[in-house]
Order: structure tokens, then sequence, then C-alpha cells
């Protein structure tokens, strides 16, 4: 089970449909064994493509060594589908390669970016897909305004 | 002195679980020929023929080894080599 923040949930929907119809893509990072997302780091999809998504490999790098420097790990990593349901695909089940993340993906392919769209999480260990529940907690990450916008 | 190499947790099956291993070489080519006679079956994972894997980013301190030369890059005791799987994905 993926249990995120409502504030968390908020920002990486709003980073896919700001990069609609692009894929958007990111991490949250958490301390290293607590399973907890808490620090968010919207990525540049490199491939700037509506049907494929790549970290930037030099931001990558900085993003990872920083996770190390802090004792954190890529405890959620997200993407957008933006024409295609919010599971993973082929090409994202042959590329993953961090067994303890929860895979969240996002589809914005019937709002166009507006609205609530499907919002999914799912283990991919050596090429098995499992689907598992979202929970949400009223977290203090920030505040979601009644617009569902997010204050911060 | 020795050349230390990063090993991101999915490939530390062939490190016995470490996270950092110790190599030699004077390219990158070399040292990874250095790390397959102690860790069997490592280059096949980071290697496709004499090139690097499409989606295996290797850093060579702080800098993408594709801009160095690639498995030319020259490398010396006291750098860190860094593997890190790309993170991708796509809608196929």
């Amino acid at each position: 089970m993926l249990t995120i923040s409502r504030a968390l949930r908020a920002q990486i929907i709003a980073h896919a449909r700001k990069d609609h119809p692009d894929e958007a893509c990111g991490v949250i990072a958490g301390p290293a064994g607590t399973d907890r997302p808490e620090r968010f780091i919207p990525m540049t999809n490199a491939e700037r493509s509506p049907t494929f998504y790549r970290f930037d490999s030099m931001e990558q790098f900085r993003v990872w060594s920083e996770m190390d420097d802090r004792d954190e790990e890529p405890v959620v990593i997200y993407h957008s589908h933006t024409s295609t349901e919010a599971f993973p695909s082929r090409t994202d089940i042959s590329y993953a390669s961090e067994p303890q993340a929860h895979y969240v993906l996002v589809s914005t392919r019937d709002t166009g970016g507006a609205g609530d769209p499907e919002f999914r999480s799912f283990r991919i260990v050596e090429g098995d897909v499992t689907e598992e529940e979202v929970q949400i907690s009223e977290g203090d990450a920030g505040m979601i305004r009644p617009d569902g916008g997010l204050d911060r | 002195m020795a050349i230390e190499v990063r090993i991101p947790t999915i490939l530390r099956n062939y490190t016995g679980g470490a996270k950092s291993v110790e190599g030699a070489g004077d390219t990158l080519a070399g040292l990874f020929a250095d790390l397959e006679s102690r860790h069997d079956g490592l280059r096949e994972r980071l290697m496709d023929g004499a090139g690097l894997r499409r989606f295996i980013n290797v850093y060579l301190n702080d800098e993408d080894v594709r801009f160095l030369g690639g498995m030319d890059a020259p490398v010396k005791d006291g750098d860190t080599v860094t593997v890190l799987p790309a993170v991708a994905g796509g809608m196929h």
C-alpha cells in the first residue's frame, strides 16, 4: 500500500496537467527505510514526448546524489500517460529499476489535464507488476485550497 | 588507491550486496573488464557488445561518461564511477 499526503498527490497531478500532452515525471524522496514519501522533486522529461519519458541524466545524477547525502531514497517514482490508462506499459516494466519504489501513474487522457485524473500505484519487481491501494493522508506538506490548488 | 565504483540496488546481486566496489583500469572499458574478473555477469548488465547499454547511465566523478568518450573515457586511481539505471518508460 502507498500512503501519500493529499498535498503531494495534488502536486503530482498539477505537474501532469502542466506538461500535458507530454509525459511528466518525477520523484518523491523519503527517509531511507521509512516508505514515507516526503520531498517532491519534479524532473525534466528529457524526451519531451507524449509517448515516452526519460529523466535527464545529469539531473538524475544530482538528485540521486542529493538523496544519498540526505540518507533518502526514491519512495515514489511517478509519470503520466497522456492518451492511455494509468497502468504500466511494457516499456515501463522493462526499465523499472527501483524494486523498493512505488511506481505511480497518472493518466490525463480523459481530462486533457482538467478534472481529477486516474491516479494509481504499482510495485514493479523483476518484471512483475502488482497494483496496490493508495491511501491518502492529511499531511502537513501544504494546504489544499477549496479549488483543489495547493498553497505552500 | 583504486577506483571506487558505486553500484545501484538492482545490480548489487553481482557484488554480494555491496553498495560500492573497487577496481582498476586505464579506461572505463578496462575498469569494467577488471570488475568482471571478480563480479561475474556485471559487465553484461552494463554493456551491450562494446558499448554502454542505452538505459544505463555511468558517471565519472560528476560527468556523464557519454560526454567523456564513452567506454574509452580515461580513468585513474581516486576517481569515483557511479552506475545508475536510467529512469524511463513510455506508453507502449
